[in-house]
């Protein structure tokens, strides 16, 4: 059991972290806006919790967890500032544009940590104390954040708020002319999603240890999206599960690689063609299951079978 | 100005783009009225409900609204202030029930009670509605879609209500049923505004209309004079 703790304890603990990021951008997905700045906030968090405790908390042997646990606060509540402030111009675009934006979003705060001082520049930030002991352990951590963020996301759907946000992704202008006034509804529910990629990244710049320009970039844009696409965007568990599934998928392709009797370039592409493979289940995904894998429907139908 | 005017509209223009949708309209509307505003396709009618209920923006002029300007207002303070608007083309959610389509119209109220009561009252003046509650929206005929459009609308409380082609794509029989229905509202208190193409029907049911052609106000007067005016006859009767 320790072994298989040991073999697989990474990549549970990023499966759990892939699965709050599917979260991050379902909520804005909830109004309707298709949001690629997930990946940014994410760095951006990753840089905070780097640089608090590199630099500023420094502290001896084992990392206390309390700090940890304010690295992610003030993750969070840098990430949501900065989420109003990009969200109110940036949501007055929509459909693709708003995407672009926020791809571009994503590009300047890469080119800003290539150049700062202090996030190290192209090199980034390395040593970053560990509060744990094993990589399994961070689920004490990862597992709370997904229930929590799951279960605020899952009473959001029933209440004033996600009403709002559903009327706003059907229909815009009904929405407006019912009294909800959609560019407020459309900020908060980006910027809930910005907060979580931001304590998200707080968390994974302990677990991977070192942070660098490479975080969150437009390629990150595509996996994350992979997530809810393929995943579901229409519940939120289709978002936790893609999430899941996705970050899980290199590592499964990394084991198929291996397997002996492959011929070279086979197993060279499983292990070199991640974004390759991503970018064609993204089309296939949305030629064949434009709402997902899982889909309202489906949701329903398990419920009524078991 | 006159204690009972709810609704003033003095020169307003609107712009889409380069072309000028509306021209320096005036229209007033006391409460307790129904107004109709009838024109041909692409004369403004729509536009002038957006501009009452703040969707698109003013370009010039003013909206007066139980003696406050409105003209700034922003759309979901509007429907706060007691006006709803049934957009043209109904806009029902077609993924949500008829009942959350409801609730959702009462998005501005925070009475539990009331909105309860309100969705009742609905159903009683809606009855095909109240069998398909838990239906979704999309899955209803077109008449009942435009029904959900205006209880939607009245889910509010609106004092005015302002109504977008309500018989647009619907067979005769369903359209003879939903006037009913508008001129059954008039003793509920509310005030309304109909915007129609058929203009045969509307004045029938109206006290006023207003013609509009080309984004200018061509022609006003009560609903039974314009009726019985040649102009009219010949342009929009047939």
């Amino acid at each position: 059991m320790n072994d298989f703790f040991a073999t697989y304890g990474f990549l549970m603990v990023s499966m759990v972290l892939g699965a709050v990021l599917g979260l991050s951008l379902y909520l804005p997905l909830m109004a309707g806006q298709l949001s690629l700045a997930s990946p940014g906030f994410y760095a951006l968090g990753g840089y905070i919790a780097a640089i608090l405790s590199t630099q500023v908390f420094q502290v001896e042997g084992n990392y206390p967890l309390s700090l940890l646990l304010l690295e992610m606060i003030a993750a969070g509540l840098v990430c949501g500032l900065l989420g109003v402030g990009v969200g109110v111009p940036a949501l007055r675009l929509r459909g693709i544009y708003l995407a672009i934006a926020t791809i571009a979003f994503v590009e300047v705060l890469r080119v800003l940590a290539l150049n700062l001082e202090i996030t190290g520049g192209a090199v980034g930030i390395f040593g970053i104390p560990q509060p744990f002991q094993s990589a399994i352990e961070y689920l004490w951590i990862a597992l709370p954040l997904l229930f929590a963020s799951m279960a605020f996301v899952y009473r959001l759907e029933k209440i004033r708020v996600g009403r709002a946000l559903i009327a706003i992704r059907e229909d815009e202008l009904a929405a407006d002319s019912m009294g909800i006034n959609p560019t407020y509804y459309k900020v908060l529910a980006f910027t809930l999603g910005a907060i979580l990629a931001g304590v998200v990244g707080a968390i994974s710049a302990h677990f991977i240890n070192t942070w660098n320009a490479r975080q969150g970039t437009f390629d990150a844009s595509i996996i994350y999206l992979t997530f809810v696409l393929i995943g579901g965007s229409r519940t939120f568990a289709g978002a936790v599960l893609g999430g899941m599934i996705f970050t899980a998928l290199p590592e499964i392709l990394r084991a198929v690689a291996d397997v002996p009797s492959l011929p070279l370039w086979l197993s060279q592409f499983f292990r070199d063609g991640r974004l390759i493979i991503f970018g064609f289940l993204i089309v296939m995904g949305t030629i064949f299951f434009p709402q997902g894998l899982v889909t309202p429907g489906l949701l329903k139908k398990l419920r009524r079978g078991g | 100005m006159n204690h009972s005017t709810l609704l003033n509209v003095q020169q307003l223009s609107v712009n889409y783009g380069g072309i000028q949708a509306l021209q320096a309209i005036d229209l007033t509307i006391e409460t307790g009225e129904v107004v109709t505003l009838i024109g041909a396709n692409g004369a403004g009618k729509s536009t002038t409900l957006r501009a009452i209920s703040r969707i698109v923006p003013i370009r010039q002029g003013k909206i007066i609204y139980h003696d406050r300007e409105i003209t700034r207002q922003r759309p979901h303070e509007v429907v706060e202030m007691g006006i709803a608007h049934s957009p043209e083309g109904r806009r029902v959610l077609a993924r949500q029930t008829v009942l959350d389509n409801l609730e959702l119209g009462a998005y501005c109220r925070r009475d539990r009670l009331g909105i309860k009561s309100d969705i009742e009252q609905q159903f009683l003046l809606f009855p095909r509605l109240a069998e398909r509650r838990s239906q979704l929206a999309g899955t209803l005929s077109g008449g009942e879609q435009q029904m959900l459009a205006i209880a939607r609308a009245l889910m509010s409380r609106p004092q005015l209500l302002l109504l977008d082609e309500p018989s647009l794509g619907l067979a005769p029989a369903i359209v003879r049923e939903i006037f009913a229905i508008i001129q059954n509202l008039r003793s509920t208190g509310v005030t309304i505004l109909l915007v129609e193409q058929n203009a045969n029907l509307a004045l029938q049911i109206a006290d006023r209309g207003y013609v509009l052609d080309a984004g200018c106000i061509t022609l006003s007067g009560l609903a039974a004079d314009l009726l019985n005016d040649d102009r009219i006859r010949q342009a929009y009767l047939g």
